[in-house]
């Protein structure tokens, strides 16, 4: 009972889904046939959700469900049977593309730690009991004001109403989110324009 | 439920035998609580197949003019299914020499829970939830899209042609089918203004008029749209070409016997189920019965914000809200027993006809609704909701906000947030207010 106590429950199941992640990611890398890898693929980022839940970001957890695991996922696995040969069935990976791969898979997870204790607020994790109760505000509100009025990092310190919707040098997330999506547009029109039937007569064009 | 368990439960207990209470946030009561709502959800699935297969029996043969089972537990062989489940228990677990073991073996659990982790979010009524997700229709509409990974996953491992037709037909069909089903969900989404099922339910509170469904003639033509895009997605007949018998032997689940072929079948009833209590919230009022006997129109004993708020316990509410939860579950049923009659009324149709009903009527039918209920509320068109006045929603939605007290140091950063945001000018925050 006093060990049960003393674990702190966060903790443990960060431990465990960052846990599911990673091994699962290096399944993927380890393993050799298509259809498995993507399977483990869909683990480790279905785990991935699981730590976005932990962080009571439910918004962003569901949305990566939906998009990853849901959408992208079960296009690559129906683009795999549907093209499936026997050399993608179990593929041979030779030892040149190994030492490349570990060169920038090492370098970019350098790059990303880096990144990640540049950030001052994250150096130092030692969280209170009193402070795990905060995670009680699962909201999404607030990414739908920063998309369209207010940014929660950015609020003025005062309560009166501010002068003007945005304030001066912080701007909403309206056009980068305009801009991602117009470039996904631009790339789905393409690859349906690469994948249709090239061979057209323009007699009757429906049987092309 | 955890508070509820650690300070009244246990420290009651422990009083008893003159031990100190425990805290509100100790662990036990956590973990109580989660083995409860896991429990309790567990059998809705469970229990549920176990009903809807017998009912299924039961309904397919007074549609063909047979009487279905009729001996097993006595009268109308109530207990058919639990013969079945010991057949299946007793049958050979075989694996197929071609099958990728691995997967065959896994993919009927990826099957089942897609379908079962979707009740997570799912309210039975007024606050009984797993867990009360702030966007728990696009987490269910997510988690309902996984069922289809595990048909796929079964589908190629089998190592079978047939279950590999029947994989890839699924693939394209659920696919296809999340588009028009996306569409139909966003319209009680952009009417109610949240994502929130609890909220979406509270809003229909009252008589039947006040039900989404009647919103307006255009809400009205939606649900109809929903729910052949639900029955499409639970891969239900006329629909059912991942496991058409007359072309594909038994499609995706060929290979399967035993256990792990009624996994599927548990993960189907259990969608069904989802998506149907799913319509009856997002159209049907959810939890609230056609007539509110319990609300303050009549009885007046269902629990008032305050007491949400302050979470006072009252036998009164708790009846209120048990009533809820059977009005919840009837409509769901019903929304299963009509996919029953659909199944054993109408021919499957031919995969072309599947793909022509989604992309030639559903999607063009759900855009038109969707512009045409955004026209509706912009030129605040008369409809018999009491909410209808977007503004009056607002108070019902914003609730939390305005009449809670603020405990925590997130939840005043999230007022701030959206009382700034409405002198901004984007988001209103009070009843009666205009923008």
């Amino acid at each position: 009972m006093m060990l049960l106590a003393a674990i702190q429950w966060h903790t443990f199941f960060f431990l465990l889904f960052s846990l599911l992640t990673c091994g699962f990611a290096l399944a993927v890398v380890f393993s050799s046939n298509v259809v498995r890898m993507a399977f483990f693929l869909t683990i480790s980022l279905g785990a991935a959700a699981g730590l976005f839940f932990l962080a009571g970001a439910e918004f962003v957890g569901a949305m990566q469900f939906m998009i990853y695991v849901g959408g992208t996922l079960v296009l690559l696995i129906f683009g795999v049977m549907l093209t499936a040969h026997e050399r993608f069935i179990s593929m041979k990976t030779k030892a040149g593309e190994w030492v490349m791969a570990a060169f920038l898979g090492g370098g970019l997870f350098l790059l990303l730690v880096r990144a990640t204790l540049m950030v001052p607020q994250w150096n130092a994790p030692n969280l209170q009991r009193d402070q795990v109760a905060q995670s009680e505000v699962h909201d999404s509100a607030a990414i739908g004001a920063a998309v369209s009025a207010y940014r929660a990092d950015s609020l003025p310190s005062s309560s009166a109403p501010p002068a003007a919707a945005v304030p001066a040098g912080k701007s909403v997330y309206l056009l980068p989110f305009e801009i991602v999506s117009v470039h996904l547009l631009v790339v789905l029109i393409g690859a349906g324009y690469l994948a249709r039937a090239k061979k057209r007569n323009p007699g009757n064009a429906w049987q092309a | 439920m955890a508070e509820f368990i650690n300070s009244r439960l246990i420290s009651t207990l422990l009083g008893w035998f003159n031990v100190d209470a425990l805290p509100a946030d100790h662990w036990l009561g956590f973990v109580l609580a989660g083995l409860v709502h896991t429990v309790l959800v567990i059998h809705v699935v469970a229990v549920g197949a176990l009903v809807f297969i017998w009912m299924e029996r039961k309904v397919s043969g007074r549609i063909q003019d047979r009487l279905g089972p009729t001996r097993v537990g006595g009268k109308f062989g109530w207990l058919q299914t639990l013969a079945d489940g010991l057949k299946l228990i007793t049958k050979e677990d075989i694996t197929p020499a071609n099958a990728d073991a691995l997967l065959f073996k896994l993919a009927p659990y990826v099957s089942f829970a897609a379908s079962f982790a979707g009740y997570l979010a799912l309210p039975f009524s007024d606050g009984w939830v797993g867990h009360q997700v702030n966007c728990g229709i696009f987490f269910i509409i997510a988690i309902v899209g996984m069922e289809v990974f595990g048909v796929i996953l079964a589908g190629y491992a089998s190592g079978s042609k047939w279950s590999l037709f029947g994989g890839m037909r699924e693939a394209a069909q659920v696919v296809s089918y999340e588009v028009p089903m996306g569409m139909c969900v966003l319209i009680p989404v952009v009417i109610c203004g949240s994502m929130d099922l609890i909220t979406i339910g509270q809003m229909q509170a009252g008589f039947f008029t006040n039900w989404i469904l009647f919103h307006d003639p255009f809400a009205f033509v939606v649900f109809w749209v929903y729910f052949t895009c639900a029955t499409a997605s639970v891969n239900r007949a006329p629909f059912d070409l991942a496991e058409a018998e007359s072309e594909l032997v038994a499609g995706f689940h060929t290979e399967y016997s035993g256990l792990r072929w009624s996994f599927f079948f548990m993960a189907e009833y259990g969608s069904m189920f989802l998506v149907s209590g799913l319509a009856a919230i997002l159209f049907f009022g959810g939890w609230n019965g056609p007539i509110p006997i319990f609300g303050p129109e009549i009885l007046n004993l269902a629990y008032t914000d305050a007491e949400i708020a302050a979470g006072t316990f009252r036998l009164g509410g708790y009846i209120a809200n048990l009533a809820g939860c059977v009005n919840f579950i009837g409509k769901a049923v019903t929304g299963v027993t009509v996919m029953m009659w659909i199944r054993w009324t109408l021919p499957r149709l031919r995969i072309d006809q599947v793909m022509t009903t989604c992309l030639k009527y559903c999607v063009p039918l759900g855009a038109v609704c969707f512009v045409g209920v955004v026209g509706w509320q912009w030129a605040q068109l008369w409809s018999p909701n009491d909410l209808h006045p977007q503004q009056a929603r607002i108070s019902v939605r914003e609730r939390g906000l305005i009449d809670r007290p603020v405990r925590t140091e997130g939840m005043a950063r999230r007022a701030e947030v959206v009382k700034k945001a409405a002198w901004a000018g984007s988001v209103p925050v009070q009843a009666g207010e205009t923008r």
